[in-house]
């Protein structure tokens, strides 16, 4: 009897316990929730119409969400054991990976129609993904951590190969599938090691297992230690390295860019990376904040490498989802170089450079989406000749986008470029910052050519032309941003500061 | 008397068996899955032996954890290799060509 009684207070304190907890994670219960809710209803309705509707509708409850988080929480909560943290830098980068999923989505819709693709299940996987993002962004344990990654990867594994009578895009599945297996592998290798020589998978005891007050592992450790925890953060920076698609670990993504349906490919160059990105930094400065020295010439070389791969080898491609593969190895290196600084100014630098990074892919992929010749998409850079004779408002708004990617100087993408050099030069990196510029100044070739092509370029046979009232939105309003947004850059950077600050503390 | 270097070496050796065979089979998509599953055994192997020689359970939640997402994974890619078979009808690791990188 008295048992009993002991038994059942525990649960409700546990019940209460675990409400708290929930309560933290409402925004991503109620996206699991309406995510599967909405796979049963569409198998159940069996309605042909069920596609293009959950499209709009996921879009709404994604931004519906980015309001709510935007809005309605402020401070610093954990949850579940501090496993998962719901700080001001997780809600920045929540806000950004819902807004551009659920821009790509309503962009993506009139391709998705006349390609025959939109069945319902490419808006719930869309879902899935982003809840993993959204997992991946708070997570403070490995545990978590790998939850959070594999969630999204599985969907987006699903995603790449969505096109399923198509040779092209499910090679592209299956290679990504392969290299992002490979490494979810290496990833949990690293985080093994690491759980067994610090004795925790909590980035905050991973952190209490280093001697404080040094920057290097070797000094103040047994050897075993020492070794055992820097092949572990070797490995996992590895992985993610793969999968925010940096240098020397790139290799699939031109051919998954290129393989991909459109939208597919415009997601994978928006959300996945500020998620990926997010996760690198939390676990660098959470968790192995106490020996930056160890980690950070690894992230300075990723990101330098990265800078000039993406800058030398787009110069021969012609096919323009290739190019923007190229185009966001290079912008991952510029946005690492943030990373490399480990202070509080590169992460600002690093959320300011994602923010712009995102609004300038959105626009550019809302007009490659609109590419179609003989109502059969194109992706020839050279289907653009003399585009802008046909229609001069898409070409000069795409000239604008593509000039602030080069990171040319009064617009929006030369700004962000400026924030991470100042803050590599902060950190003492002067070379990091010099070969930045260098790198951008090749990489700048292979976007005008694109628009010298679009206004000097021999006139083919001209594209279709027409494009979606949305898509011509995103595009100009996007084109809008990069010139108007170099005023105050609306206040981004305010936000972007105090997200940067909350990781260290 | 067996300590826990013996069960790490174990893991370690599966686990460069896992990445040899993801890089230099030239055969057959089927074994890069074997491959990577054998990367996620070597895995499983250092989070249990850990979390006994640590006297911590969560290495051995995590192990659980890792055994899910890796059945998860397989189905995934094997229904995208059927996909890939249905229209390329072959599964040779040098006809998955298409896209040059």
């Amino acid at each position: 009897m008295r048992s009993r009684r002991w038994t059942c207070r525990i649960t409700i304190l546990w019940l209460l316990m675990t409400l708290n907890d929930l309560t933290v994670v409402l925004p991503e219960l109620v996206l699991a929730v309406y995510a599967m809710s909405a796979l049963i209803w569409a198998v159940y309705s069996k309605g042909q119409q069920s596609g293009a509707a959950l499209i709009w509708l996921t879009s709404v409850v994604l931004v519906g969400l980015a309001a709510w988080i935007a809005f309605a929480t402020t401070g610093e909560k954990t949850a579940f054991t501090a496993s998962f943290v719901d700080d001001s830098l997780s809600r920045f980068a929540k806000v950004m990976v819902l807004l551009s999923s659920a821009v790509v989505l309503v962009i993506s819709q009139d391709f998705l129609r006349r390609e025959r693709l939109a069945k319902f299940e490419f808006p719930i996987l869309v879902g899935f993904a982003v809840l993993g993002m959204m997992i991946m962004v708070s997570a403070n344990d490995l545990v978590v951590m790998y939850l959070g990654l594999e969630l999204q990867s599985l969907s987006l594994y699903v995603l790449a190969a969505f096109q399923r009578d198509s040779v092209r895009s499910t090679e592209a599945g299956l290679k990504y599938f392969v290299l992002g297996a490979l490494s979810s592998g290496l990833l949990l290798y690293g985080a093994s090691l690491v759980y067994g020589f610090a004795g925790t998978t909590s980035l905050s005891g991973i952190a209490a297992a280093m001697v404080p007050d040094t920057t290097t592992l070797s000094a103040g450790h047994d050897v075993t230690k020492t070794t055992g925890l820097l092949f572990g953060m070797a490995f996992m920076i590895v992985a993610l390295a793969f999968k925010v698609s940096a240098a020397p670990f790139h290799m699939w993504t031109p051919d998954v860019y290129e393989g991909s349906p459109t939208p597919v490919t415009a997601l994978f160059s928006t959300a996945p990376k500020v998620a990926a990105l997010i996760l690198l930094v939390r676990l660098l400065t959470s968790g192995f904040g106490n020996i930056v020295a160890d980690w950070q010439l690894i992230i300075a070389s990723v990101s330098v490498i990265s800078m000039f791969v993406g800058a030398i080898t787009a110069i021969g491609q012609t096919d323009i989802k290739r190019l923007m593969a190229y185009s966001s190895i290079a912008h991952m290196g510029f946005a690492l170089m943030g990373a490399a600084a480990g202070t509080s100014r590169g992460v600002d630098a690093m959320l300011l450079y994602m923010a712009i990074y995102l609004v300038m892919n959105v626009g550019t992929f809302a007009f490659i989406l609109s590419m179609r010749r003989r109502n059969r998409p194109v992706t020839d850079i050279y289907a653009l000749g003399m585009y802008s004779r046909q229609s001069p408002v898409h070409a000069l708004s795409l000239l604008l986008l593509l000039f602030s990617l080069a990171g040319i100087v009064p617009l929006l993408g030369f700004v962000a470029k400026l924030y991470v050099f100042l803050a590599a030069i902060d950190a003492g990196m002067i070379w990091l910052a010099v070969s930045g510029g260098i790198a951008s100044v090749i990489g700048a070739f292979y976007y005008l050519r694109i628009v010298y092509v679009m206004y000097f370029g021999t006139p083919g046979i001209p594209l279709d032309g027409t494009m979606p009232r949305s898509g011509l939105l995103a595009l100009v309003t996007s084109a809008i941003i990069v010139v108007f947004g170099v005023v105050n850059l609306f206040n981004i950077s305010q936000l972007s500061s105090v997200a940067a600050t909350a990781l260290f503390q | 008397m067996i300590g826990i270097e013996h069960y790490l070496i174990v893991a370690a050796t599966i686990f460069v068996i896992g990445v040899f065979g993801i890089f230099l089979n030239r055969k057959n998509v089927i074994i890069i899955l074997m491959s990577i599953e054998l990367m996620l055994v070597a895995v499983n192997i250092n989070l249990v032996a850990f979390s006994v020689f640590l006297s911590d359970l969560v290495g051995q939640v995590f192990a659980l954890f890792v055994l899910t997402v890796a059945a998860a994974e397989a189905a995934i890619g094997l229904a995208i290799l059927v996909c890939f078979f249905r229209n390329r009808s072959s599964i040779a690791v040098d006809d998955v060509n298409l896209m040059k990188g």
